[in-house]
Parts: C-alpha cells; sequence; structure tokens
C-alpha cells in the first residue's frame, strides 16, 4: 500500500512539474509578444504565483488531513466561509473606475456585475463563519 | 497605503486562513480557529479596500449596501437553519462562490483595463484562459451545487437521474466548451464569454444528476473543491496572491474527506 502511495507521489510530482514547464513555454512563447498590449503580466510573474498555488496545495492537503473527522461538518462549513475570498474579486470589480479608456457602459456592467457578486459572497461570509460557530459550540456543550 | 504592503497583508491573511484550519484539528481548538479565520477574512476586505479605495460616494453606498444586504441574509440564514439542513446549506453556499466567480470573471471581461489585462478586444491571452477556465469551472459549481442542495433537501427526488447516451452527450459539451475556450481566445467576444457559462452551467447540472442522494455528501466535498479551483483561477486573473492561495488548498479536499469520512 505504501509503495502504491510513494507511486502515485511520483506522478503526481512529475505531472506539477511538466505541467509547469509545458505553461512556462506557452507564455514566453505569447506574453512577450502581448506585454506591449498593455498585458503587465510576464512568464516570470505566471511562474511566480504557479510556485505559489503549487505550494498552496501540498499546505491544504496536510492541513485538511490533520482534521479530525468529528469535526468534518464544521470544517466544510469554515473552509466554505474561507471559499468567499472571491470577495476580494468582488470589491475590486465594484470599484471599477469608470473614465478614461473604459466606456461608460462596459464600466457599469462591471461594477454591477461586481455587486452582485459582492453581496452573494456577504452572504456566504457571515452565514458560514457564523454557521460554523453555532455548530461548534454545540459540540462544546455535548462534550460536557 | 504603499503597494510593496499589500502583498504581505494578503499574505498574512491566507496564514490566518491556514492557522483556522489546522485549528479544528481538535474540539478545544476549533472555536479559536473559526475566530481566527473571521480575522483572516476581514484583514483581506480592509486590504482591498484601502488599496482600491474608491474616490465617488457611489461606488461607497454599493459596497457597503452589498454587504449589509449579504451579511444579513447570511447571518438570518445562519441562526434560523436547523442543525440537521446542514449538509444542504453547505451545497446551497458552495453555489454562490459559483456563481459569485462567474461574475467576477464577467466584471474583468468588461473593463480588463481596470484589472490591468489589456483592453477590450485586446486581452492578454493568459489572462482570457484563466478568465475561461474561473467561469467554466465556477459555472459547474453553480448549477452541481444547486442540484446537489435539491437532492439533499429532498426538493427533488434522491433517485439517480440518467439519460440515455450521457457520456456521450458530456463529452460533446466537454468538447464543445474547449472550442468555445479556443474561439474566446482568439475572438474575444461577450457572445462567447457568455456561451462558455451557459454551457458549463449545463454541464454541472449533467455531472450531478445521475449521482444518488446517498451519495451526496461526496459530491458537495467534491463541489467545495471545485469552488476552491474557480478561486484560483480568478486570482490568476486578477494576480491576487491571496486568492490564488485560498483556492489552492481547496483542491485536496475533494480527495481526502470521502475517505477520512468512510472512516469515520
Amino acid at each position: 500500500m505504501s509503495k502504491l502511495l510513494s507511486m502515485r507521489q511520483l506522478w503526481l510530482t512529475l505531472a506539477v512539474l511538466c505541467f509547469g514547464l509545458a505553461a512556462e513555454n506557452f507564455i514566453t512563447g505569447t506574453a512577450f509578444a502581448q506585454e506591449a498590449a498593455g498585458g503587465g503580466h510576464s512568464a516570470h510573474d505566471f511562474v511566480f504565483r504557479f510556485s505559489i498555488f503549487v505550494l498552496a496545495v501540498f499546505v491544504g492537503y496536510y492541513v485538511v488531513w490533520s482534521v479530525t473527522p468529528a469535526l468534518h461538518t464544521p470544517l466544510m462549513a469554515v473552509t466554505n466561509a474561507i471559499s468567499s475570498v472571491i470577495v476580494v474579486g468582488a470589491l475590486l470589480a465594484v470599484s471599477v473606475e469608470i473614465g478614461g479608456a473604459l466606456s461608460e457602459t462596459n464600466g457599469w456592467i462591471a461594477k454591477l456585475l461586481g455587486l452582485a457578486a459582492l453581496v452573494l459572497a456577504s452572504v456566504n461570509i457571515f452565514g458560514g463563519f457564523l454557521v460554523t460557530q453555532r455548530m461548534l459550540s454545540m459540540y462544546k456543550r455535548k462534550e460536557r | 497605503m504603499t503597494n510593496e504592503f499589500v502583498p504581505l497583508l494578503y499574505l498574512l491573511a491566507s496564514v490566518f486562513f491556514i492557522l483556522a484550519l489546522r485549528g479544528l484539528s481538535s474540539p478545544e481548538t476549533s472555536r479559536r480557529g473559526n475566530f481566527v479565520g473571521m480575522i483572516g477574512m476581514a484583514i483581506a476586505i480592509v486590504t482591498t479596500l484601502a488599496v482600491a479605495a474608491p474616490d465617488d460616494p457611489v461606488t461607497w453606498a454599493m459596497i457597503a449596501g452589498g454587504i449589509a444586504v449579504g451579511g444579513l441574509i447570511g447571518a438570518v440564514i445562519a441562526r434560523r437553519i436547523a442543525m440537521t439542513a446542514m449538509p444542504e446549506l453547505v451545497a446551497a453556499f458552495h453555489s454562490l462562490v459559483g456563481l459569485a466567480a462567474v461574475l467576477v470573471a464577467g466584471s474583468a471581461f468588461y473593463a480588463p483595463e481596470a484589472f490591468g489585462i489589456g483592453e477590450p478586444g485586446n486581452i492578454a491571452i493568459q489572462s482570457l484562459v484563466e478568465m475561461s477556465l474561473g467561469v467554466a469551472i465556477g459555472a459547474i459549481t453553480f448549477t452541481g451545487s444547486i442540484i446537489a442542495f435539491a437532492k439533499l433537501s429532498g426538493r427533488m427526488s434522491g433517485a439517480p437521474i440518467t439519460l440515455p447516451g450521457r457520456h456521450i452527450i458530456n463529452l460533446a459539451l466537454a468538447i464543445g466548451l474547449v472550442v468555445l475556450v479556443v474561439l474566446f481566445c482568439q475572438q474575444q467576444t461577450a457572445v462567447l464569454f457568455w456561451a462558455i457559462a451557459a454551457l458549463s452551467l449545463l454541464l454541472g447540472i449533467l455531472i450531478i444528476i445521475p449521482i444518488g442522494g446517498a451519495d451526496m455528501p461526496v459530491v458537495v466535498s467534491m463541489l467545495n473543491s471545485y469552488s476552491g479551483w474557480a478561486a484560483a483561477g480568478i486570482g490568476f486573473t486578477l494576480g491576487n496572491t491571496a486568492l490564488i492561495v485560498t483556492g489552492a488548498w481547496w483542491a485536496p479536499r475533494a480527495r481526502s474527506c470521502p475517505t477520512s469520512c468512510a472512516r469515520a
């Protein structure tokens, strides 16, 4: 069993490396050419972000495994609340400044889409954390 | 606020989120963990507001109103919901994250200048790919979670619904999705953007309806993982490390929960 697992991990590592290499090649082929168009992203940025991404996947894997099975329902609720970090994107979208190159219509579409996302994410933040709190206080009472 | 400081604050928020999950490793530390999670979220929001700092009152009113309305709805639901209805509540909440991801990607598509990814019709291809991934995964999470919610809450029969030739249909839809993404990267039209969203919404429904009610908890944790991938995809588009990190550590959960739930 442990041998099987380590083989799987090996394949996973290889897959991650291959994907990273492929992505880097793909982007050095295109994004540098596009940078003049105001892209602002470069291959270096991407590889940097991709590294953060991969490391975060590993942190998540090990942290979630350390959660006791009894706390799985609160785990689902709290991770749900945290996934509403998408609120950051919603806030940026609402705060889009109209003017300059950005046309009035498109700007307002962007702002209103952001507003809708903000409401949805807020439901999730408040609902998620409060319901977790309620659940965890029940666990405490049960133990005593 | 200086811009060098912002990534550090996002990093702090991410660390708090990780600590919040770590807190759940035992019931004694779990409540503190939840509190730490709230602080992390507050840091992320305040940092974003400080850095984006809109200067017109209308925008501030929209932000305050949006958070107030959403927060109120969320708080009321959290107080009223019966504890036995928890799995379907979580499923319903996932659908919100999925939809929010779709909307944010839409916003980035309509106002690419504001997000620094190009201008309309000339968005960086890398951002287009990331955006399409965010939309597709977000939309699948949205409809998939709604079906999961309906099945868990008994609003829809828990029995699996199997369409004849569903594998062929799903395969065709998946291929269609890839074709649309490629076209979208070349032509960058709004029609294609919403077509990707629509096709993914349909795919989300079709993936979940053949699954029976008893297997739903596994599906919910899988969708939980999807909502993380969607957030990470949007994070890449916006170049926002908080979104990337938080989205990324969702992913492994799809595997861990079914196994450990079975063990429990």
